[in-house]
């Protein structure tokens, strides 16, 4: 592994910059030294900044980058850590492994953006591991864009565990161009008086297939969570959700909720599945799959939107 | 008059809203005031299977809600919508589009009159756990933006405390100072009261119209509820 400080200068780099504003990224934010960030194109680094509290180390493989990003104990980062994966060609694979550790009492908050933006062929893996430390907070939001084409094939997998007092929160959204084929598959080991909450939005059209699988383990006493999920499909895109949430301890509490928005011959399916062992832990579930709420649509046709418009605006702000 | 199943919703329902006059509608719950009011904005499923609808001299009755709407009619559901992710700011301002839009200023107004905080609430979400009756003022505040020529409000208080009741007056009455009429469904007297002109509706019927205080009387003192007409109390 070799630590990398200073930017490195690249030709790709405007194309990423491009593809991360597509992505809705804000591109300075890559060049402000003052910021910490990471852009990797393919298997390349193209820029890596550190700033202080946090040790960033990255090594090319042959598909790929392998990152461990480090807050070190009792650092708290003021601002975002900016992270920008991508492939720029239409084809191809990238395979990031990645290895998230703020340390007991430090605070942090990743901003992620992966963007595909021709993708016709392409294959996006991230395997990645995250410990959150003692009393330490950790929040990671990811934001996907595939382009047009939906030849992405997406395949996000985590294994998270949250330490005793410490609160992760976990933000995935895809909601603009097309899905292509997404895997997600996150798995959290929660401890005592650990915080868990993880969104996941996306919005698929055509034939994209959507898979989301997230579990979470309450295994300390007072550990909390919640699994929430917002899907549209239209066309003949298909979903498929399971949000897994067990409690194994005492005054565990988790919640799982899953709501989906379906439109023309689109397929949903959504489990919620609560396991429990400890009779002092609760978890609860919902789930709904249908049309657009009518009241909903009527009320802003009442307003003088036409139908479309209304459903538009509807989804949209479910996916917000 | 409209029917669902075989079965006369309204019938026979004979109404005329002047300009710019506060009209309320009375009765026992289950009478068919919201049916009028579905009725009356187009809604799927309450399409009307004879008479005709006519607004400012032309027959809207197979119009579509947002042509309707296009036209200045607007409804304020009992119970409003949620929009999930969906910003009060956005949510007013969607109704102004057909107006040229609306400003900073008039959004802000526009909760002010509804008593409810700029500040607080201009850029908060619909639904993220605001109470029935903040979402009830919201969705009111949505027509304020929209400025429509009739305004129908289905039970504007409910959900609103009794203290609030006074201020929803005073809105019905702004509407009509800017120029709308409005046709409020109401079981409170002090509404009905703030009125120029009330009817009675029983069984999808309009019994009668006039008076709005004599007509409450009316409703309150000598009209057999519906129930008991349908299946008479059991003798104690």
């Amino acid at each position: 592994m070799s630590q990398i400080t200073l930017n490195t200068l690249s030709s790709e780099i405007k194309d990423m910059d491009a593809a991360y504003s597509v992505a809705g990224g804000d591109a300075a934010v890559l060049h402000d030294h003052e910021l910490a960030s990471l852009v990797i194109s393919g298997n390349k680094v193209l820029n890596a900044n550190g700033v202080e509290g946090i040790v960033l180390e990255t090594q090319g493989t042959k598909n790929g980058v392998d990152v461990k990003l480090t807050i070190k104990k009792g650092c708290k980062i003021p601002l975002p850590v900016h992270l920008c994966f991508g492939l720029i060609p239409k084809d191809g694979l990238q395979e990031i492994k990645m290895n998230f550790v703020a340390e007991e009492d430090s605070a942090v908050e990743l901003v992620a953006h992966c963007t595909f933006p021709n993708a016709v062929k392409i294959i996006h893996s991230m395997e990645a591991q995250m410990h959150v430390g003692k009393n330490a907070s950790l929040k990671y939001t990811e934001t996907h864009f595939h382009g047009p084409y939906g030849g992405a094939q997406v395949i996000p997998r985590a294994k998270v565990k949250i330490e005793e007092g410490g609160s992760y929160y976990n933000n995935f959204s895809l909601v603009s161009g097309r899905v292509g084929a997404l895997e997600f598959d996150y798995d959290v080991d929660a401890e005592k008086n650990s915080i868990c909450e993880m969104v996941t939005k996306v919005y698929g059209k055509k034939d994209d297939k959507i898979k989301i699988l997230e579990k979470v383990a309450l295994n300390g006493e007072n550990a909390r969570s919640v699994i929430k999920s917002r899907l549209a499909i239209t066309e003949n895109a298909e979903s498929e959700f399971r949000g897994i949430t067990e409690g194994h301890a005492p005054k565990a509490r988790g919640h799982v909720d899953c709501l989906e928005v379906i439109q023309g011959d689109a397929k949903a399916e959504a489990i919620p599945i609560i396991r429990v062992d400890n009779p002092l832990a609760k978890v609860t579930h919902e789930a709904a799959i249908g049309c657009v709420d009518k009241k909903e649509v009527e009320t802003l046709m009442a307003r003088g939107l036409e139908e479309d418009e209304a459903i538009d605006i509807i989804v949209k702000g479910m996916l917000a | 008059m409209l029917s669902r199943d075989g079965k006369k919703i309204l019938r026979g329902v004979n109404l005329e809203i002047g300009d710019q006059e506060i009209h309320s509608i009375i009765g026992a719950n289950g009478a068919g005031k919201s049916t009028l009011a579905y009725t009356l904005m187009g809604l799927q499923g309450y399409e009307q299977d004879e008479g005709s609808l006519i607004f400012n001299g032309e027959d809207i009755t197979k119009l579509s809600i947002t042509e309707r709407a296009k036209k200045g009619i607007t409804l304020a559901w009992q119970e409003p919508a949620r929009f999930e992710g969906l910003k009060v700011r956005d949510y007013l301002a969607i109704g102004a589009k057909g107006n040229g839009g609306v400003t900073e200023e008039e959004l802000k107004e526009a909760l002010r009159k509804v008593d409810l905080k700029p500040e607080k609430y201009l850029d908060r979400e619909v639904g993220e756990a605001l109470s029935g009756g903040e979402r009830k003022r919201i969705e009111l505040a949505s027509i304020i933006t929209m400025k429509p020529k009739l305004a129908i409000l289905d039970e504007p208080d409910s959900g609103i405390d009794v203290v609030s009741l006074k201020e929803i007056v005073n809105l019905i009455q702004t509407f009509k100072e800017n120029g709308a009429s409005v046709l409020v469904i109401t079981h409170r007297k002090e509404i009905a009261a703030a009125s120029d002109k009330a009817s009675l509706m029983c069984e999808g019927v309009i019994l009668r119209s006039g008076d709005p205080l004599e007509i409450s009387e009316f409703f309150k003192n000598r009209c057999i509820p519906c129930d008991s007409r349908v299946s008479p109390p059991k003798a104690a």
